[in-house]
């Protein structure tokens, strides 16, 4: 159960000696319930104290890693329930399916979409970041060849082993043992012979139940086996069960320190439409999924769903920002038109595509505000007159264009004289104050 | 210490909104968060309306453009289409036409076909203006008027128009949308001051700004959460209008749903690309609180509805 701060409070030195770097200990002590400052911070507590704490302090969500190496994928770890609140810490994983029933062609071509998944988006490498193996066959035999395939052409891919039998386990586990991988299927039947498998492999446990009643009962039996990292799943398939089993698994970790479930989740997306099944994936992202199963994984998909988890696991507090730098959009040559404006990436991403929407290719002068919009960036003072004569002198773009004119954004059109004063030899034009007016604004210029 | 589930009630609700005259719709009226079935009373599903216009889409991209050809040069063979083809629930018509950069009709043009397409359908209609302060100043209350006892939704109410828009929805009895910019204290602002001017917040829908996905759909997200909180937890009766989802106007112009596979390979097909991109920015807002969308795509829409099936 999470601790008041001043519950806390009372197992603190009380000597106010500012160590920790706050004021009092009291002060120390409300942070602590708000899981904003760590115990390590206090070089004096008792060793009672700490073991109280620490099992009061631990997060609510326990991390688990998946993988190992450069590919891994930290879990769990969360806070908060809604992203306003606080930033989601560690964005879900999206793993992709191979049942060990599929031809040999596809089990080769799926490795492949998964090998070949990476796609860069505003500056974050975004990919399948791991393979499950599933028995769908019930053979042991069948579930080792895939796993061997798998571990043969793509080593560094963190694997989830799904069967319920331990033999299969052991066959498919022995490819991936310290390789942080999840042996999916450990339920009240098999829970003693599955865990011993998990062990010897140093494999996490991905616990499966009916029902969250169920599920708390079977993560305290295998914790009680020795196994502490798993990965949790209620059975909910259907888009409703997994709104309702993710939300209420992770309001009993977060608002009642309920530890028997404070494990990630792991939903299972798979639909016969593999369009429809990235909005149950979708569903997994949005609402508090940390691993989402999918069973086909085409380009346009991933980028959508990549997509829809950059922007939900955003932090809130910090705005997104892009480079600073000379975007080419279209073919732009010596005579297009030169438009600046500041990096926040909304503010990039809107006029970059209003302008592709003119169909009039442009040079776009992103300069560095620290990601702040127009507005914000000008009363800021960090998008002045003098600072953006500096940054379209060192661009380099006088080299790159013929003529000397800046568009600017219509809301600091005050900045017009300042420009032209500090930029020698450039005159100024006013654009539209709005983005969705650009593509009038440039067609007419260039008509 | 045994599992014990931790549900949530809530002291407040969402108003339902009932638009329509000949086949009516209903929307809203849950005292719970998104589809939380488990805990609370979720009487209606959201209500997916079909985006037409009064003049033929070019801007729009192929990939949505090509399934409208043959009946969208034509607003009232449009409207017919998406209701009798498409089976749709609701038709947003669009007065694209009027804004003065495009081909500025005037008021008296966009009354002929609103009301064209009000007497071709049964469906409950959502006229929107071409979103020009000015010019939809002029037009929508005209359109207002020609449409009095069909119980639109008029659109949209901004902060520097909404006097004479609201004040004819007012007077012909519609519902309407008041929309702000992607901030819930402005949100919250404009429905006080439409509520002050005698709007009835039971006939209100609040537009918080829709973004796609990839452009800036997280702040639309967070947005609608906390109007939804406030709405619910907190109890604040100008923040209870349910919230209208404008997705396939802001989803079919970005770069996503419009690159052909040929110049960026790594995005994959252009046409799976961009009916995915709308139905996901939609099922996503729906979950942050959206219950009126409008969108563009039948393949998008149809299967949103799908996964509402799955959610209800």
């Amino acid at each position: 159960m999470a601790l008041s701060g001043v519950e806390i409070f009372k197992l603190l030195p009380k000597t106010n000696c500012k160590k920790c770097g706050f004021p009092t200990c009291l002060a120390f002590a409300m942070k602590l319930a708000q899981r904003q400052a760590t115990l390590d911070a206090c070089p004096d507590v008792s060793e009672e104290a700490k073991k109280v704490l620490g099992e009061a302090s631990a997060p609510p969500v326990r991390p688990i890693t998946f993988g190992s190496g450069e590919k891994a994928v930290k879990m769990g770890e969360e806070t908060v329930l809604f992203r306003h609140e606080k930033k989601f810490v560690n964005p879900n994983a999206f793993v992709l399916e191979i049942r060990d029933t599929e031809e040999d062609a596809t089990v080769e071509a799926k490795i492949d979409a998964v090998l070949n998944s990476e796609i860069n988006r505003v500056g974050q490498l975004l990919r399948i970041d791991g393979i499950c193996i599933t028995n769908e066959s019930g053979d042991g035999g069948k579930l080792g060849a895939v796993a061997e395939k798998v571990a043969t052409k793509a080593p560094e891919v963190p694997v989830i082993v799904n069967t319920e039998s331990p033999e299969a386990a052991e066959a498919a586990l022995k490819h991936f043992t310290g390789k942080g991988a999840i042996l999916y299927g450990v339920t009240e039947g098999n829970a003693e012979k599955m865990a011993e498998v998990a062990k010897a492999h140093k494999a996490t446990v991905g616990v499966k139940a009916e029902g969250l009643e169920a599920l708390s009962a079977l993560t305290e039996k295998v914790k009680g086996l020795g196994v502490e990292d798993m990965v949790i799943d209620g059975g909910a398939r259907r888009a409703g069960e997994i709104l309702e089993q993710n939300t209420l698994i992770r309001r009993a970790a977060i608002k009642k320190s309920f530890k028997a479930l404070g494990y990630p989740v792991i939903n299972f997306a798979q639909r016969e439409d593999g369009m429809y099944e990235a909005l149950v994936a979708g569903l997994g992202v949005c609402k508090y999924g940390s691993i989402v199963v999918v069973s086909s994984a085409e380009k346009w998909k991933n980028l959508a769903l990549f997509t829809l988890r950059q922007n939900i696991y955003t932090d809130p507090q910090v705005p997104m920002q892009v480079e600073q730098k000379i975007y080419r959009i279209g073919e732009p040559t010596a005579d297009s038109p030169l438009i600046i404006t500041t990096n926040f990436s909304l503010t990039y991403f809107i006029v970059s595509g209003e302008i592709e929407n003119a169909k009039v290719p442009a040079w776009l002068a992103v300069m560095d505000c620290e990601g702040l919009s127009v507005l914000t960036a000008w009363a800021a003072g960090k998008f002045t007159g003098a600072k953006i004569a500096n940054f379209i002198k060192e661009s380099g773009i006088e080299e790159e264009v013929s003529h000397r004119e800046l568009i600017i954004p219509g809301y600091v059109a005050i900045l017009s004289g300042t420009i032209e004063e500090k930029l020698e030899g450039w005159k100024v034009t006013v654009g539209p104050r709005e983005a969705n007016a650009i593509p009038n604004f440039l067609k007419q210029k260039v008509a | 210490m045994g599992y014990e589930a931790v549900k949530e009630s809530f002291s407040g609700g969402v108003f339902p909104v009932r638009i329509g005259k000949e086949k009516e719709e209903v929307f809203g009226g849950e005292n719970t968060l998104p589809f939380h079935k488990f805990e609370g009373e979720v009487p209606n599903r959201p209500l997916i309306a079909y985006e037409i216009q009064d003049v033929a889409p070019e801007e729009w991209p192929e990939t949505v453009r090509t399934v409208y050809e043959g009946v969208s040069e034509d607003p009232v063979k449009w409207a017919r289409h998406c209701e009798e083809e498409l089976g749709a629930r609701a038709i947003a018509l669009r007065l694209v036409g009027t804004h003065p950069d495009g081909k500025d009709l005037t008021a008296e043009e966009a009354v002929k076909t609103v009301t064209s397409v009000l007497e071709a359908v049964k469906a409950p209609v959502i006229i929107l203006g071409s979103n020009h302060v000015e010019k939809d100043s002029e037009v929508l209350p005209r359109v207002a008027e020609a449409a009095k006892g069909y119980n639109c939704v008029i659109g949209k109410a901004q902060e520097a128009n909404y006097k004479t828009i609201a004040a004819a929805a007012m007077a012909n009895d519609h519902k309407l949308i008041a929309m702000s910019e992607l901030d819930i204290n402005l949100s919250k602002q404009l429905n006080i001051l439409l509520t002050q001017m005698g709007f009835a917040k039971e006939k209100l829908i609040t537009d918080p700004m829709c973004s796609a996905l990839g452009y800036g759909l997280e702040y639309t997200y967070s947005v609608m959460e906390r109007i939804r909180l406030a709405a619910l937890a907190q109890n604040d009766e100008v923040m209870q209008p349910p919230m209208l989802g404008d997705v396939g106007m802001y989803v079919w112009k970005i770069k996503e749903v419009q690159a052909p596979e040929e110049v960026l390979p790594e995005w994959g097909s252009v046409e799976e690309r961009g009916i995915l991109w709308e139905a996901l920015t939609a099922t996503s807002l729906m979950l942050a609180g959206a219950e009126l969308l409008i969108m563009r795509h039948p393949k998008a829409v149809e299967m949103v509805e799908k996964f509402v099936d799955e959610l209800i």
